[in-house]
């Protein structure tokens, strides 16, 4: 199977601008950022900027809530999450690289409730598998919709340069 | 020397944590790693995390301990665990059951962890020799032997505050004779490779491995404390003075107890520990204790993500087994 890289200043953009929409139209003006170690808190730093959010970027490690921890471990390079804010009351915005099963997003819900109880939490991811998903979870905002098949892989590297492939 | 550690897996990942020795330097540093990642769980409103949800820890004590007891009871409950505390100076094996028995019921009743503290040293290591396959066993303490959690809790502590474990001198103060904690630190400094391990004792309590576990024995303690990095203090028992081993508390004071005066032939950064409870003027003054280089209480609290780090990868490596021969059974 070949390999094929996708552009992704277009995606960030795209994800951008819905963001804004969004923010827009449930009138939340000043949202906290949470990007998923470590495709979605790239992602995450890219768009904080771009939006241009006051407050400081928390990062989530989900290994410890993961459900297939009996199958996989514990790897200890596993980093501590960190919210440099309190969740409580607060409008988190959710970024993770790429959406797939949902499983990762609901792990990163129950951990993000381990720490307070927000007002609303919108999902943004860089890419939609549209057609793996094993839970009900879809993303408010994403860059692109993929309608890849099961063995292929959507693979982000980075952080610096972002670059994101699918083979 | 091709005796198979069983402490450790098939896949060489650890199973049970009976003493540091015969573990790689790899194994050290991924549970200061992940006991680093979970450190982060106290941060939480709600400090747990559901790696060993549904699981079952009993405390198996059978010698009386309370820090010890209430930081591995707390590392379980955080990680979600429940946690049964049997204290076993107290109950069926003082009416005569024996330590197999004992073991068994506690299998028939469907639990997943031992955490053991024992007078006798083996005991940790004889529990998980005649465990059921699915159970972990967790040293907390057996005999003279060892003290493998406490020792990497000062192993988590030291990289805290040092940094790498390379260039530093450690000291280790008191009765290393009788103490398994002092064992256990040995072997954990000398596997995460210091510079120096001295230890500072009266001649009476140094035990007869010291010099093959490549370690200067000191017996002055102005000596030994030169230009260290970390100085930790043991607990003087007083059953030794009872024994004759040592003259009297007073004259241990002034021979072997910290002081400001001693301490500053150390380095002016070194920190002082101690794995606790502490004997405040017989092995160590009030002010050092309290001062602004003790990072007593630190141990204490380093002692909570050390536990869980070890009791979320001793599980892993028995979760993984029941996964697979589920998924085998299955096909």
């Amino acid at each position: 199977m070949t390999t094929k890289t996708i552009e992704i200043d277009p995606l960030l953009n795209t994800l951008c601008q819905t963001l804004q929409q969004q923010l827009q139209s449930r009138n939340i003006d000043n949202p906290a950022m949470i990007g998923i170690h470590t495709g979605g808190a790239w992602i995450a730093t890219r768009l904080h900027q771009m939006l241009g959010l006051s407050e400081a970027l928390g990062m989530l490690d989900i290994s410890f809530y993961r459900d297939d921890f009996t199958r996989i471990g514990i790897n200890p390079e596993v980093k501590p999450s960190h919210l440099p804010f309190n969740v409580d009351d607060r409008h988190i915005i959710l970024i993770d690289d790429v959406l797939y099963t949902g499983r990762t997003i609901r792990a990163a819900l129950n951990e993000i409730f381990d720490y307070g109880r927000p007002a609303s939490v919108m999902l943004a991811t860089l890419v939609d598998r549209s057609n793996g998903r094993e839970l009900p979870i879809q993303p408010d905002a994403c860059g692109i919709t993929l309608d890849t098949k099961t063995q292929q892989h959507v693979n982000l590297t980075g952080p610096e340069p972002l670059r994101l492939t699918i083979g | 020397m091709n005796k198979r550690n069983i402490q450790l897996d098939d896949n060489n990942r650890l199973r049970h944590f009976l003493s540091i020795e015969g573990l790689k330097r790899h194994i050290l540093t991924d549970i200061l790693d992940t006991a680093e990642s979970l450190s982060g769980v106290t941060q939480q409103t709600v400090k747990k995390v559901p790696l060993l949800r549904g699981k079952t820890v009993v405390n198996l004590f059978f010698e009386a301990s309370t820090r010890t007891r209430t930081t591995f009871e707390l590392a379980a409950k955080r990680l979600s665990a429940d946690v049964l505390n049997i204290n076993l100076a107290t109950s069926a094996t003082s009416k005569g059951e024996t330590l197999l028995d004992t073991l068994r019921n506690l299998e028939a009743m469907h639990c997943d962890m031992f955490v053991v503290r024992h007078v006798n040293s083996g005991a940790a290591h004889f529990i998980a020799s005649h465990a059921a396959p699915h159970i972990s066993i967790i040293n907390a303490g057996d005999g003279r032997h060892a003290h493998p959690t406490q020792a990497m809790l000062d192993m988590f502590t030291i990289r805290r505050a040092k940094g790498e474990f390379y260039k530093l001198k450690v000291a280790i103060v008191g009765d290393i004779e009788h103490s398994r904690v002092a064992r256990s630190q040995i072997h954990a400094l000398s596997t995460l490779g210091v510079e120096e391990i001295r230890i500072i004792s009266p001649a009476t309590l140094v035990p007869a491995c010291c010099e093959t576990l490549g370690v200067h024995v000191y017996h002055d303690m102005r000596q030994g404390l030169e230009d260290v990095d970390v100085v930790i203090m043991l607990r003087l028992q007083n059953e030794r003075m009872e024994t004759a081993l040592l003259p009297s508390e007073h004259e241990y004071y002034r021979l072997y107890g910290l002081t400001e005066e001693k301490l500053a032939l150390a380095k002016p950064d070194a920190i002082i520990m101690h794995p606790g409870p502490i004997n405040r003027g017989v092995e160590i003054d009030s002010q050092v204790a309290d001062g602004p280089r003790s990072v007593i209480l630190e141990q204490v609290t380093h002692g909570i993500a050390v536990r869980m780090a070890v009791m979320s990868m001793a599980m892993q490596s028995h979760l993984a087994d029941a996964h697979s021969s589920a998924l085998e059974s299955s096909e």
